[in-house]
């Protein structure tokens, strides 16, 4: 399922997207109709709507492996990690706006796996655009129903007696998994941990690499 | 009053329209009070540029088997989510 996106490919491998040129929808037209008058009152100004876009396309899981690898190398970080995951990320640098985030922890007896069930509710303040299947039906439909068999097809294997705790992001909150750190990483610092987190490991649809894997 | 963590509360199992953050497949379902996350405007009012008033938020913890019964995938696996005062009632 992570991957289901093989079926229309040009002869050069990349996939098919279908050229705009069909009419604007309602909400497309409200869109551009609203941002032309905030421009025309004075209220922004096209620039910094433009700012903004970059800054939101510039977020990426980096910034969450960052928040992470400290997690792992400072307990007094964590501590406050744990406790209010929006400072946390503010104290390392991190503009995340107003976003609310909790951090949870996977340990040897819970793994966590998020999800938005209602829309597509991600910490995108701090890890960037969503992949893809996050957004889809079937991932936001199956994770809560059946998060284990989601899990395998993601190749998350877990060990017996571990508990499964879903998050569902369905009002003001955004989550971040802290994943246990993995082992046979002692003595690797903060930047070399970093590079071992990624993207999924901190959704929980995934593990972070280890030493021998990267 | 705001509810204490641990406290046993229940969806409540209403169906009213318009842009609601209950899931469905949670309503009339009974779990513990996780935490307490503060207060924040009603997104019910606040999706319709309404005047939203605040409510407590909550996170909310069910066990798999009290929502899916017995076709659970694994029914001490749990799942939390964010419920609003006003969709809570005592279990």
């Amino acid at each position: 399922m992570p991957h289901d996106h093989h079926d229309h490919l040009s002869p050069s491998g990349h996939p098919y997207r279908q050229d705009n040129d069909s009419g604007l929808t309602y909400w497309q037209t409200m869109e551009i109709a609203v941002r032309e008058l905030l421009v025309e009152k004075g209220e922004v100004t096209a620039s910094q709507i433009a700012d903004q876009i970059s800054a939101m396309d510039e977020r990426s899981p980096a910034n969450g492996a960052a928040v992470v690898a400290r997690a792992w190398t400072d307990p007094d970080f964590k501590a406050r990690l744990m406790d209010n995951a929006s400072d946390a990320s503010r104290e390392m640098g991190f503009d995340i706006g107003p976003m609310h985030l909790v951090a949870v922890e996977n340990t040897a007896e819970v793994h966590n796996l998020i999800v938005c069930t209602l829309c597509s509710c991600y910490p995108r303040n701090l890890l960037g655009l969503p992949p893809d299947w996050y957004k889809t039906r079937e991932y936001r439909s199956r994770a809560v129903r059946e998060p284990r068999a989601v899990l395998r097809e993601f190749g998350v294997e877990l060990a017996n007696g571990v508990q499964v705790r879903v998050h569902d992001s369905t009002a003001d909150m955004r989550y971040i998994v802290l994943p246990a750190r993995p082992a046979g990483t002692e003595g690797m610092d903060a930047e070399a941990l970093a590079a071992l987190v990624s993207r999924d490991s901190m959704i929980g649809t995934g593990l972070p690499r280890t030493p021998s894997s990267t | 009053m705001t509810r204490a963590p641990g406290s046993a509360v229940k969806i409540r199992a209403l169906s009213p329209p318009g842009h609601i953050r209950t899931p469905h497949y949670l309503r009339g379902k009974s779990g513990i009070v996780e935490r307490v996350l503060g207060r924040f405007k009603n997104p019910e009012q606040l999706a319709y540029a309404l005047p939203a008033p605040k409510r407590v938020l909550y996170r909310v913890r069910f066990t798999m088997q009290e929502v899916w019964g017995e076709t659970a995938e694994a029914p001490n696996d749990t799942l939390d989510a964010e419920i609003y005062e006003h969709w809570l009632e005592d279990a």
